[in-house]
């Protein structure tokens, strides 16, 4: 059987015009996606990152059958999106975390009640669904405010349940946890492995924010300049990213720096408190139990990379690479 | 073959075709700006009254201009409120059902023409229905009372046909102002500031047949006949009521041509309508 979702070879060449001098116009192409091939299977829950620009809005809208590829081949539960978007979207939802579709001075309930007319979905269903978002996603209380009144990440939940009410089989999730304090994030993130481990919704979300893949998703795809740049679970892309974590240690009295911890690489120093990097794909408990041996420790703090961090060192040399062949 | 995928699934689903699911579509949007404005009762109300007020003066305009003079390129007060009645209910109509549809630059801009592609309903129907706003009844309130008024005091020898071609002329002007916003809204797919372009045709228009064809230059008669096909949407049919010559030499049939006018419009607007999405959904932009 195909996956889910399947990718292959896929394309999206868009014609820049710009104007260059008074009436010259210069045509370009930009390949915002560039021959991409993957494949979702039904139930996982991928995470799809990538600095701005980098095609991931691009690829969504081609799924979604907004955007009609320029070439290669796309299925979405079988059905070729841009030849079928309203019938596709019945069995889609998206979620874009800084576009609400909620309407804004209604109450929320209103909102709900469009998208049950709207999707044709039967009254049985939508009772069940909207009952049980309401209970997962706390929404009890806030039916009856108009949408303008509530908060971001109120507004946000209010989202994703208006997505999940006509039962899709796939979720798109666009920086669903953009914007929210840790207490709405964490809420989104139960919500989401819930629905995905009851459902078996398949779910596709683009994120800044590592955590939600750390917490989320069992494999990450990265993309860069149209291309899927890497494929596989979260260990391997540091591994892949040679990222570091960085361990923070407040020491009693300003000491010379600390080299002798295998597998630790200095950074920096500020009185006595230093800097240490350590591959991500290590744990840090002995290298803390290292330092903590050789050297007077008072306190310490982990960091944790960040993606954009993870993906420069990871392609930095192609991007150049790119760049020149551009010129 | 030959029938499309998505057409069987409709037929599966036991729904109507695309005009059904338009019109089912349209209803909800609109019904759901309706409660919107309701929220804000008074805003509305008085938004209301400045809509008709600012109509209103439009027409008291002509009224003293009337004071002054006997009449208006050979057309007397009377007359003149029966043009301007029925162009002005015409484009009320156009412009309550139709008139968002200026706003589609706008909504490619801000990337929410995306939201509305995503849903499982009709775009046009979304878009038109977008922002729906009853103070536009305003317009249609005004046009209707003028058309009333111009109705009492003409001096018309009123035959069965003449009856029954002035609500005709209403309707298919409505139909044909707004395919011309579809139109204009299609052309903002590729040009997406150039909804002012459509506003001189459709306000512009109105205004423009709100008056007698004599007063204005012949060429610009000409163009509107037969370029712009908006003197189908009141000239020709009142002035046949009014038993006058047609302006610019067109044949006298032409009075009891709008229907079809209308409908070679619609078949247009729909074809660049499409065009447009397709062109959209092809650059994104």
């Amino acid at each position: 059987m195909p996956p889910f979702i399947e990718l292959d070879a896929l394309e999206k060449t868009f014609t820049v015009r710009r104007r260059a001098g008074l009436l010259r116009r210069e045509k370009r192409e930009v390949r915002a996606v560039d021959g991409i091939s993957f494949g979702v299977e039904k139930g996982e829950m991928v995470g799809y990152i990538g600095p701005n620009g980098a095609g991931k809005s691009t690829t969504i809208k081609m799924l979604t059958g907004i955007l009609t590829p320029s070439g290669g081949r796309l299925r979405v539960a079988g059905v070729d999106p841009a030849r079928e978007r309203t019938r596709l979207a019945r069995r889609i939802g998206v979620v874009f975390g800084q576009r609400t579709t909620l309407w804004w001075d209604l109450p929320l309930k209103d909102s709900y009640r469009l998208a049950h007319r709207m999707y044709r979905i039967p009254d049985d269903r939508y009772e069940r669904n909207l009952a049980r978002c309401v209970d997962l996603l706390d929404l009890g209380e806030l039916l009856d405010v108009p949408v303008r009144q509530l908060s971001l990440g109120q507004r946000m939940r209010g989202d994703i349940a208006a997505a999940l009410l006509h039962d899709p089989e796939v979720l798109y999730l666009d920086e669903p946890t953009i914007g929210l304090d840790v207490v709405s994030k964490a809420r989104v993130r139960d919500f989401l492995r819930e629905l995905n481990a009851t459902r078996g919704t398949t779910v596709l979300l683009t994120t800044h924010d590592l955590t939600d893949i750390e917490q989320l998703c069992s494999r990450v795809m990265v993309i860069d300049h149209g291309r899927l740049m890497y494929d596989g679970d979260l260990a391997g892309l540091h591994a892949v990213g040679e990222s570091e974590r960085l361990l923070m240690v407040d020491l009693e009295r300003e000491l010379p720096p600390i080299t002798d911890v295998p597998g630790a690489r200095f950074v920096r120093a500020e009185g006595p408190r230093q800097w240490l990097a350590f591959p991500a794909t290590t744990s840090a408990a002995p290298l803390v139990a290292a330092v903590a041996a050789r050297h007077p420790l008072l306190d310490l703090s982990v960091r944790e990379p960040d993606i954009e961090a993870v993906i420069a060192k990871m392609y930095g040399g192609t991007r150049d690479e790119r760049r020149e062949s551009l010129m | 073959m030959g029938r499309s995928p998505a057409a069987d699934s409709r037929r599966a689903y036991g729904e109507p075709g695309l005009l059904g699911d338009s019109w089912r579509t349209y209803r909800m949007v609109a019904g759901m700006w309706i409660r919107s404005t309701m929220t804000y009762r008074s805003s509305f109300a008085l938004t209301l009254a400045t809509s008709f007020c600012v109509t209103f003066f439009d027409f008291v305009v002509i009224l003293l201009m009337f004071g002054q003079v006997r009449g208006l390129g050979g057309f007397s007060f009377a007359e003149v409120a029966l043009l301007y009645g029925t162009a002005g209910t015409s484009f009320g109509i156009a412009d309550l059902t139709m008139g968002s549809l200026q706003k589609m630059g706008k909504r490619i801009r801000d990337g929410s023409l995306d939201t509305f592609l995503m849903r499982p309903a009709p775009l046009l129907a979304q878009v038109a229905a977008d922002k729906f706003a009853l103070r536009r009844f305003g317009r249609i309130a005004q046009g209707l009372m003028v058309l009333v008024w111009g109705l009492l005091l003409v001096d018309v020898a009123w035959t069965p046909l003449k009856a029954l071609l002035l609500p005709v002329t209403v309707a298919c002007g409505a139909v044909i102002f707004g395919a011309v916003m579809v139109l204009g809204a299609s052309t903002q797919f590729w040009l997406q500031d150039a909804a002012e372009v459509t506003n001189s045709f459709t306000y512009g228009g109105n205004t423009l047949l709100q008056y007698p064809p004599t007063i204005f230059a012949q060429e610009l008669v000409r163009g509107v006949v037969y370029v712009v096909p908006l003197a189908f949407v009141s000239w020709l049919p009142a002035l046949y009521v009014l038993g006058r010559p047609a302006p610019a030499g067109v044949p006298g049939w032409a009075a009891f041509a709008s229907p079809l006018v209308a409908a070679v419009c619609c078949g247009a607007a729909g074809l660049a309508w499409r065009a447009g999405i397709r062109s959209y959904r092809s650059t994104g932009s």
